[in-house]
């Protein structure tokens, strides 16, 4: 918790936006350390895949386009600071009467919580209780989450996609073409990264893991390949029109097994209706939208990187435009 | 498949979305989209039907069981607004087609016709739901597509404008998982429902206030309530007109509903009014954004801008209804959330003709444009004296039922006020008559012709339901009175 303090303190304080960049991602894997320490594994996982890993590429993909350092201030953000007083405030007011911290008599540990621990074994069978809450028991709400990161692909694409005519960037050698050993090193790494994403996807039921996660590291490999391989490479290598219908076929499998669900006489999403048997049905379920979340989200990060790398050759070649970044 | 209706209305345009970016050609999405949304618009029709047989529908996603499950909840509160939302896209689609390609590149069309579906269901998730993560799920859906489709603006403030938005949005979109987390941690649910019997046994916390306190300034951050809605006239201003249009018309009327659901349905109208002062806090502000707002709105040259405020002097109104506590200002809300969707879906409509023929919505391109764009100024001035308030327009109807209220209530001082910012809204109005229709055309200016049918027919289907429901409200005020009834009588 000192360390979190410390971290976003300085991470105010400081001008150097590369450095911020750093502490952003230091102050995720800090709180999935954090959120290990409080049981919660899978949380940790995701934090530490998407806020340390991903999210930190992107910013410093944009820093490339923008510049290192912050522009000087030109007014004192007093207002903004007083809003930020009165929340800090209610939100200590709020604590005040809070559970204590690991009480099992807490609201949240004695309604839904129990069932959703002592009935998932029986109703789904598998033995990663978030696993079933995430895919089954609000599977819907998984669902919308998947469309927000299409959602998320659509804007990136809508404001960042050149079209073909201005496609002539030339191209350029590879960022880190010189670098022998970490080209090779990074060449033996890929294949693992990518087995190991597809291990966390497929064992989402029995361990921490799923598709959100495999998803994001998946991607974060062919992120790798295209940093010191060069965007024009990797996009050889990965076609964009593949990657787009695929983001589009993930939500679709995802919904797909809704319609499916319901045209076998269940609610929208009820699993059960899959197979003979309620239990296989479930599992059926969750592995195959579990497939569509990893499909889009893996097909999102790709996509949202190679979008905003092309982006830098844009810039680079004429740096006459000046583009906000969106 | 009738006991599927309520999830059908959402997910056929969830699922749209990504089938248009596989079509990608834009006329085959344009067709495409346009028949998802009359499904969606035939769907929430049956809808109403279905509530008015059998009362409250529930739909248990995933064959769980509320509170293990989500559910889905169909009164006539949410049923009412699922036909507003539907019907008011589909006709805006209608004219989409002409308006796009002045104003949009012809690339991005296909992707603004993903991010308008997918903001569509984002609004349909948010009215359909019955659990609170649900909504903020759908929520970040609609929002994240609005700055898409804001953004797609061809004037280059356009992105700042969305940046703006992006900001002050997620900070409220922060501020509403706060307030829900602090409410699961309180009670153990996410249903609203479940939350509605079990917050009363934890109602003296001040982890339920401060839960309530986040909770609703977020939502205000959304629904732009004075003076947390300094996003809205530069988004409103620079995104597509089509955008424009149907933003204003559903978006913050989607965000009043959700104030409305945690206000009345989950805390219940005895915590809400007599453990805090809301009605001092809603009126005020209110009576402040109707008057402020008000008066920007007489001094901006950006005709669209110009009505953005007018927009959040509208919400001023709404708020107020809610503000004064008793089912006739109820009532007015609900009136006024239906009726201000028309006027300004009718105006917005109208200036996307105006952008399409003349380029501009600069106050001085309107010169003379009340002779050459007869119809497409008609429409303006009426959906204009339906701000003011003038008998015959839906305007009238629900001021009257908003001054009721405030009589009702002995707060007349208020209803003063009120009739104050009506005054000032002719002000507003009038510049643009007074240009439009006595100042002679601008000497350059080659003769502009009437705005395209294809703008003009949906913008006057507006019209006419302004005119319409303003002599018979038989329908709007009996389903706005039944709803605040309902409201009134909590689920509890």
């Amino acid at each position: 918790m000192a360390f979190l303090a410390i971290t976003a303190l300085s991470l105010a304080f400081t001008k150097d936006l590369f450095a911020s960049v750093m502490l952003t991602g230091i102050y995720s894997l800090l709180s999935a350390a954090f959120f290990v320490l409080m049981d919660a594994v899978d949380v940790a996982f995701t934090e530490a895949a998407v806020g340390a890993g991903i999210s930190t590429i992107l910013m410093v993909t944009t820093l490339t386009m923008t510049g290192r350092y912050e522009n000087r201030k030109l007014h004192h953000p007093v207002i903004a600071l007083s809003v930020v007083v009165v929340t800090g405030v209610m939100l200590v007011i709020g604590t005040m009467d809070m559970p204590a911290f690991g009480s099992d008599m807490a609201p949240a540990q004695v309604h839904v919580g129990p069932y959703y621990i002592m009935q998932s074994g029986e109703d789904i069978d598998i033995p990663n209780v978030v696993t079933s809450v995430l895919a089954s028991y609000r599977g819907f709400d998984t669902f919308g989450e998947v469309v927000v990161v299409f959602t998320a692909v659509i804007g990136v694409l809508a404001l960042l996609e050149f079209s073909r005519k201005d496609n002539q960037v030339g191209e350029r050698p590879a960022p880190m073409f010189q670098h022998k050993i970490l080209r090779i090193v990074s060449k033996i790494l890929i294949p693992p990264i990518m087995l190991f994403a597809l291990y966390v996807q497929f064992h989402g039921e029995y361990g921490p893991g799923g598709g959100f996660q495999a998803g994001v590291i998946f991607a974060s490999s062919i992120i790798l390949y295209a940093m010191l391989f060069g965007i024009e490479q990797t996009r050889k290598a990965v076609s964009m029109p593949v990657v787009k219908i695929l983001a589009a076929l993930g939500v679709l499998i995802y919904g797909s097994v809704g319609i499916v669900s319901m045209l076998n006489g269940g609610n929208y999403l009820n699993y059960s209706v899959l197979a003979e048997n309620d239990i296989t049905g479930q599992h059926v379920g969750i592995i195959i939208i579990e497939l569509g979340v990893g499909i889009t989200v893996a097909t999102a990060m790709i996509l949202i990187f190679l979008t905003f790398a092309r982006r830098i050759g844009k810039t680079n070649s004429n740096s006459s435009t000046k583009e906000g970044t969106a | 498949m009738i006991q599927h209706l309520p999830i059908l209305q959402v997910i056929i345009p969830l699922l749209a979305a990504p089938i248009c970016f596989i079509l990608k050609e834009a006329r085959l999405v344009r067709w495409f989209v346009l028949i998802a949304n009359a499904m969606a618009f035939v769907i929430s029709i049956m809808l109403l039907q279905q509530v008015n047989l059998h009362g409250t529908l529930v739909y248990s996603l995933g064959g769980w069981e509320a509170p293990i499950g989500i559910e889905y909840r169909i009164d006539e509160l949410n049923a009412y607004l699922l036909i507003l939302v539907t019907s008011i896209s589909t006709i805006t689609l209608m004219a989409a087609g002409k308006s796009l390609t002045k104003e949009i590149p012809e690339s991005k069309i296909t992707y603004f016709y993903i991010a308008y579906m997918l903001c569509l269901t984002g609004l349909l998730g948010i009215v359909a739901t019955g659990d609170a993560f649900n909504v903020f799920v759908f929520l970040e859906i609609s929002s994240l597509a609005s700055y898409t489709m804001i953004a797609m603006g061809n004037d280059r403030r356009s992105l700042w404008a969305s940046y703006q938005y992006l900001i002050m949005g997620t900070i409220g979109a922060t501020f509403i998982l706060i307030g829900i987390g602090l409410m699961y941690m309180m009670t153990g649910t996410l249903n609203l429902y479940d939350l509605a019997e079990r917050l009363p046994e934890v109602e003296h916390t001040k982890t339920v206030f401060t839960a309530f306190a986040f909770f609703l300034v977020g939502v205000c951050l959304k629904l732009a309530l004075f003076p947390l809605h300094l996003w809205l006239p530069n988004a409103y201003a620079y995104a597509p007109s089509i955008a424009t249009v149907f933003l204003a018309a559903t978006a913050t009327k989607v965000a009043i509903y959700v104030l409305l659901r945690f206000i009345f349905s989950v805390y219940g109208f005895e915590f809400s009014f007599t453990h805090l002062p809301l009605t001092e806090i809603l009126v005020s502000l209110g009576l402040l954004g109707v008057i402020a707002a008000s008066i920007v709105a007489i001094y901006q040259t950006n005709v669209k801008r110009l009505f953005a405020y007018s927009s959040v002097s509208q919400i001023g109104y709404m708020i107020l209804g809610i503000g004064v506590g008793t089912k006739t200002g109820l009532t007015a809300t609900m009136l006024h959330l239906f009726n201000h969707a028309l006027m300004k879906s009718a105006i917005f409509l109208a200036l996307a003709g105006v952008v399409y023929r003349v380029g501009s919505v600069n106050i001085k391109a309107f010169a003379g444009l009340g002779r050459q764009m007869p119809w497409t100024m008609a429409a303006i001035v009426v959906g204009g004296l339906s701000l003011i308030g003038v008998p015959l327009t839906v305007g009238f109807v629900s001021k009257w039922y908003l001054v009721l209220a405030l009589l009702e209530s002995n707060m007349w001082p208020v209803a003063v006020l009120v009739l104050v910012g009506s005054l000032l809204a002719i002000a507003y109005i009038w510049r643009i008559v007074e240009v439009a229709y006595f100042k002679p055309a601008l000497q350059n200016n080659q003769a502009y012709k009437e705005a395209p049918l294809a703008i003009l027919i949906p913008a006057w289907i507006f019209v006419i339901a302004n005119i319409y429901f303003g002599i018979d409200t038989s329908f709007t005020a009996g389903v706005s009175e039944k709803t605040a009834e309902l409201l009134f009588g909590g689920v509890r």
